[in-house]
């Protein structure tokens, strides 16, 4: 009869089987719960996922560029402004002062994954008749590479870079009429001008990005734009990409630089995930509300129906811990066994979804994440409420007088 | 003075003390039993024999006077104490049988000696289809008590009240509820059982006749001892 268990799971195990309809139903509005967090959590993981890929694979979590020029109000001995009308002057394209030390700063960093400097600018791409304006960026393709996800987009030719070669987005290799392996004509505004063969076609997903991203190795951006060993930027990822604004505001204190987020320029899009986490939150909060309600509800019922059954068991010699742990034990394997089926119909109600759910272009709408942490956390969590939910019925047991149950 | 099985000195019970609905159900009861004794406490409804046997039962407690088991004052122990000595030392028959729907005959017997914690497996099992073979049921050992007469029902919670070979056996109306003829044999069975060891049987019954065949008969009125 024991089996070598306390006599509070063999109760427990008994009085949830003989109620197995009880069971049943409370296991099945469990995993209703469950498979719902399941299903929601995964999902909206995979639609984070997804859009954080789209946005961190194009560009850099933090972007170091140098400070803004700006004209100082001339002041006369006495501290008095002279001319009050301060006009902002015209951007030169700025070079980052003593990048080398900076960098080697910020690789120290022990949230910062890597760093990567690269320099870049407007240039004229031409091909025969056809001409095009175009952004070229000159970067360390070894670290830069692993920032910016360039060989992900690569849909002919591949990423490798020397100082004859570029990579060019498919709509301007449309307009030029170019493919890979032939050449193009980049001039720059001070004139510099360099011969350059099409290793690479890249495809970002974005018209406008393929019009006119270029890439080419760092020291030949240097040499086309006129400037020899400087850099305009440094492209920084991170271990957390949360903390990106916080580290950008760290950088901007240490160096006299300004960095810039992937929160900040992104900010609508940062807003939208918080908001989507948030909702997913209080969405979690309820069910797991409802669910513990549910089993509190059915545990009170079984309470009062079995309270002659507790009587009984008290006149035998069962402690009152025993009736409390008899009691929590219910709430608990309602929980594990409604987490247990929950995980089944979230995950496949999910691989369903993830099978029916297009985008407009036909890619899927988000990217299958089941992890096994998820699956875990829900069976934790279930069980903890359900042993919670038993906690006042379980007290409600105990406190039970013997001779008043017994008499019923 | 050599200890009794069972001392009260001068139990009383009030409930609800201090209240307006204060209630004294039992007043100074004095009562000695001991092993192997086989007797009936009869009285009116509303005499405080239940009191008495839940108190005797250490179901609940007295408010006044003593109550000693095997020599042992219960007042000086605890919840805990008193449930353990209450498991070991005590067997309950009620009128309802009582027996737990979730499981069989022979579990239900077998129950005592799981919540005792004392008793390995088999000798549980093994200690349990003895007893259901005494009151006559090893064929239905593994039935539900749900698909059991009332009498057999009755016969196995007597079974499950002596597993645990207690000193002191307790029946509030055992035969109440059944026909004569299943009555007579659970009281035949009592006698039986009592006959054979050292258990001192305690029985609450508003049947004459039944209690004219115990030992002895202990008439219990507005809360004290009319005759013993």
């Amino acid at each position: 009869m024991t089996y070598g268990l306390p006599l509070e799971w063999i109760v427990a195990v008994r009085f949830l089987y003989e109620g197995r309809l009880q069971t049943v139903f409370i296991v099945v509005g469990i995993a209703i719960g469950v498979g719902v967090i399941v299903f929601m959590s995964a999902m909206l993981a995979g639609l984070e996922n997804n859009i954080l890929k789209r946005v961190l694979t194009t560009q850099a979590q933090i972007q170091v560029i140098a400070t803004d020029q700006v004209a100082r109000a001339l002041r006369d001995p006495a501290q008095e402004t002279e001319d009050a009308t301060v006009q902002r002057p015209s951007q030169r394209v700025a070079l980052i002062d003593q990048w080398q030390s900076i960098v080697q700063r910020l690789r120290d960093e022990p949230n910062i994954t890597f760093v990567s400097p690269t320099t870049s600018g407007s240039m004229l791409a031409i091909r025969g008749e056809a001409s095009r304006s175009i952004t070229l960026v000159g970067i360390e393709p070894d670290t830069y590479f692993r920032i910016v996800k360039i060989p992900d987009y690569i849909v002919a030719g591949t990423a490798r870079l020397t100082s004859e070669s570029i990579l060019v987005g498919v709509e301007l290799a449309k307009d030029l009429g170019v493919r890979v392996g032939d050449k193009i004509n980049v001039t720059s505004a001070n004139g510099g001008q360099r011969v350059l063969t099409i290793t690479g076609l890249l495809d970002f997903g974005n018209k406008g990005a393929n019009q006119r991203s270029t890439y080419v190795a760092l020291r030949t951006a240097q040499s086309v734009m006129g400037m020899i060993g400087g850099v305009t930027s440094l492209e920084v990822s991170l271990y957390d990409i949360y903390a990106a604004e916080d580290m950008a505001r760290y950088i901007m204190a240490a160096h006299r630089v300004v960095a810039e987020s992937w929160i900040k320029t992104n900010a609508q899009f940062y807003s939208a995930i918080q908001a989507q986490k948030a909702t997913n939150t209080l969405i979690r909060l309820f069910v797991g509300l409802s669910v513990a309600f549910g089993i509190a509800a059915v545990l009170v019922v079984s309470v009062i129906q079995r309270s002659k059954e507790i009587g009984i068991l008290r006149a035998m010699g069962t402690t009152r811990g025993q009736i409390i742990r008899l009691f929590l034990l219910q709430g608990g394997l309602l929980g594990f066994a409604g987490s247990m089926v929950g995980a089944v119909l979230g995950a496949g109600g999910l691989v369903y979804w993830h099978s029916v759910a297009r985008q407009a272009d036909g890619g899927e709408l988000f990217p299958l994440m089941l992890e096994q942490q998820l699956f875990v956390y829900t069976a934790i969590l279930a069980t903890l409420t359900g042993l919670l939910a038993a906690m006042a019925p379980a007290l409600r047991a105990a406190k039970l007088d013997p001779v008043v149950a017994i008499r019923g | 003075m050599a200890d009794h099985l069972l001392r009260l000195d001068t139990i009383s019970k009030v409930y609800n003390p201090g209240e307006p609905s204060q209630t004294e159900v039992l007043h100074g009861i004095d009562l000695t039993l001991d092993e192997g004794e086989f007797v009936a406490i009869m009285g009116p409804s509303g005499s405080g024999k239940s009191t008495l046997l839940n108190i005797i039962g250490l179901l609940d407690r007295p408010t006044g006077g003593k109550l000693f088991i095997g020599g042992q004052d219960t007042g000086l122990l605890d919840d805990a104490a008193l449930t353990r000595l209450r498991g070991k030392s005590i067997g309950f028959v009620f009128q309802y049988h009582h027996l737990i729907s979730a499981f069989t005959a022979l579990e239900n017997v077998m129950l005592p000696m799981v919540v005792d914690r004392g008793f390995p497996d088999a000798q549980c099992e093994m200690r349990a289809r003895h007893l259901i073979d005494r009151v006559g049921l090893g064929k239905v050992a593994g039935h539900l008590a749900t698909n059991m007469s009332g009498g057999q029902q009755q016969r196995i919670a007597l079974a499950r009240a002596l597993v645990m070979t207690p000193q002191i056996l307790l029946a509030d109306e055992p035969t109440g509820n059944l026909d004569t003829q299943s009555a007579d044999d659970v009281f035949a069975l009592m006698r039986e059982v009592n006959a054979k060891s050292r258990t001192c049987f305690i029985i609450v019954t508003h049947n004459m006749q039944m209690a004219e065949r115990c030992d002895r008969i202990i008439e219990v009125v507005d809360g004290q001892i009319r005759h013993a």
